[in-house]
């Protein structure tokens, strides 16, 4: 706890890239049909290719569906909007925030761009970065 | 020249809280009564199929102990919401294959008080260091972070992305599909909930997650059911009481769901369904216009909606309409969901698959009692299990 270091930072998911000021999602996409993954894949889950290229993913998109979890694990801090964003023809799974979590302030068609917060420091004063979307005002 | 299969015996147990019986005992209970509807026993089985998702595994094996040990294969299956739709498929396909000529699937769960299901069984507590885990690197718990895990948020997605995509689905019409269901359940003795809701019980009730309130989810219970199956060959050996009530299966198909662009990010539950409702409508020789009724898997209210679409119940982008016309309440031109759906009737997850069967085959058969949709000669039974698996099946009444 003596550290005087700056404290690290890591991203919730490694597909959040957090280059200083310029956050961003990545993907891996296929070379042969260009099919994406936020994940690794050992073939292309479209056509089997197993040649893959990081992409940058658009941090501006639609939103095209949501819903608002009331009810949720323990520990969950609820209630929370999730949806689907169209960023640019790539669909992104994320939670919205900046926003009352309520069916007359969310809706489906809304442009929304990529945020990033902080989750907290851990034990060694590492802080962990989280994504979601907000609206674009 | 492709054997012809055929229901022999089905049954279903009553849906709902048993705590004094475990799965096997309620398994058990199907398989006793399915056979006895068929007027059979284990020494004509050839093949067992049994799924159970919830348990220590093993279930088919533990059933035969119950109901009689006689070597013969036994296939434990597992496909999430499908698995007792699986089972049957299973069976049939010991028999399209020539390996017997009559075989039996049973499907059971213990359910009741599970709570939410997807992400929601275990308290999220994040770990005191940041460590990369799991194929994302996730360094904290994502559920409510990225998205929902739970299942109710899942299919609220599925529903709203409909909505967004043709218009007119809003929470008041997905609260009414819910009313519509539960209406019908009053008719259904063997249902978890038989309890009618008006349109403002369902909207004012616990919310779950929006459009879906505690209502509009399906209902976790306890259940079982076990069907029968037989070759056309061997039918035609039986009885004429056997060869009348007998309910042909015209079409027994299972998908899986093929790659679409934001299927990562959200469960395609429609590009599978379409692919099912079109093979077997292909196997069938019939149409969606040709049903009586159909049973689908209104796992959500939410669900029941994309599904009309899924199954050509109406025009592609038409559901909101067909809805709105009446067609899926019993007294209109295509019964949905007759025996309550999963939202009251329950959905002991591996019991659903073959339950949604005898409810088709029950109506088939004439036997529906007060829910009997009167001169029903072709129904429709689907399931879909996230991952994900779909089942589709196509049974007519006999003509014998």
């Amino acid at each position: 706890m003596a550290d005087t270091a700056t404290p690290a930072r890591v991203p919730i998911v490694e597909y959040l890239v957090l280059d200083d000021g310029d956050p961003h999602l990545v993907a891996n996409e296929c070379t042969g049909c260009g099919a994406r993954f936020f994940d690794r894949r050992n073939a292309c889950a479209s056509c089997f290719g197993t040649e893959f290229t990081r992409v940058r993913i658009s941090g501006e998109g639609e939103l095209r569906t949501f819903t608002i979890v009331a009810f949720a694990a323990p520990g969950v801090e609820v209630p929370f909007v999730s949806g689907v964003i169209d960023c640019d023809g790539t669909s992104v799974r994320g939670n919205l925030r900046n926003v009352e979590p309520d069916a007359d302030h969310v809706r489906t068609g809304m442009q929304v761009r990529l945020t990033t917060y902080s989750l907290g420091t851990d034990d060694r004063g590492t802080e962990a970065i989280g994504f979601a979307f907000e609206p674009v005002s | 020249m492709s054997t012809d299969i055929w229901i022999l015996g089905i049954n279903m147990t009553k849906f709902g809280k048993h705590t004094d019986r475990d799965v096997v005992d309620l398994a058990a209970e199907a398989v006793m009564a399915a056979l006895a509807d068929g007027g059979v026993t284990m020494a004509d089985m050839g093949v067992l199929a049994a799924g159970n998702l919830m348990g220590s595994g093993g279930i088919g094996q533990q059933i035969q102990k119950q109901v009689g040990q006689t070597g013969i294969p036994v296939f434990n299956v597992s496909n999430a919401c499908a698995t007792g739709a699986t089972a049957l498929r299973t069976a049939i396909m010991a028999i399209k294959a020539g390996e017997c000529d009559m075989g039996l699937a049973v499907g059971v769960e213990k359910l009741a008080g599970a709570g939410l299901l997807g992400g929601g069984g275990r308290a999220k507590q994040d770990a005191h260091e940041w460590e990369p885990q799991g194929r994302f690197g996730a360094v904290a718990t994502t559920d409510g972070r990225i998205g929902t895990d739970t299942m109710p948020g899942v299919f609220a997605q599925v529903g709203m992305e409909y909505g967004h995509r043709y218009g007119g689905a809003d929470f008041e019409l997905f609260a009414r599909i819910s009313e519509k269901n539960h209406a019908h359940s009053t008719l259904n003795p063997l249902a978890a909930y038989s309890k009618r809701f008006t349109l403002e019980e369902i909207m004012g009730d616990m919310m779950i997650a929006y459009p879906n309130t505690r209502p509009m989810c399906s209902a976790n219970c306890d259940g079982a059911a076990a069907a029968v199956v037989v070759s056309g060959e061997r039918l035609r050996t039986l009885s004429l009481e056997q060869q009348r009530r007998a309910v042909k299966v015209s079409a027994s198909v299972l998908t899986s769901d093929p790659y679409q662009e934001a299927c990562q990010v959200l469960p395609d539950v429609n590009t599978l369904t379409r692919n099912a409702a079109t093979t077997a409508y292909e196997q069938a020789g019939v149409g969606p216009e040709d049903l009586d009724l159909v049973e689908l898997h209104d796992c959500f209210a939410t669900a029941e909606l994309v599904h009309y679409d899924n199954l050509g119940l109406c025009d592609e982008g038409g559901a909101v309409d067909f809805f709105e016309s009446g067609a899926p309440w019993r007294d209109g031109s295509t019964p949905v969901n007759v025996s309550g759906g999963l939202q009251s009737k329950g959905h002991p997850i591996s019991a659903t698959g073959i339950a949604n069967i005898w409810e088709v085959c029950h109506h088939l058969r004439g036997e529906a009692g007060d829910r009997q949709i009167e001169g029903a000669k072709v129904g429709l039974a689907h399931v879909i299990g996230l991952g994900s698996a779909c089942g589709v099946h196509i049974l007519e009444k006999s003509a014998a």
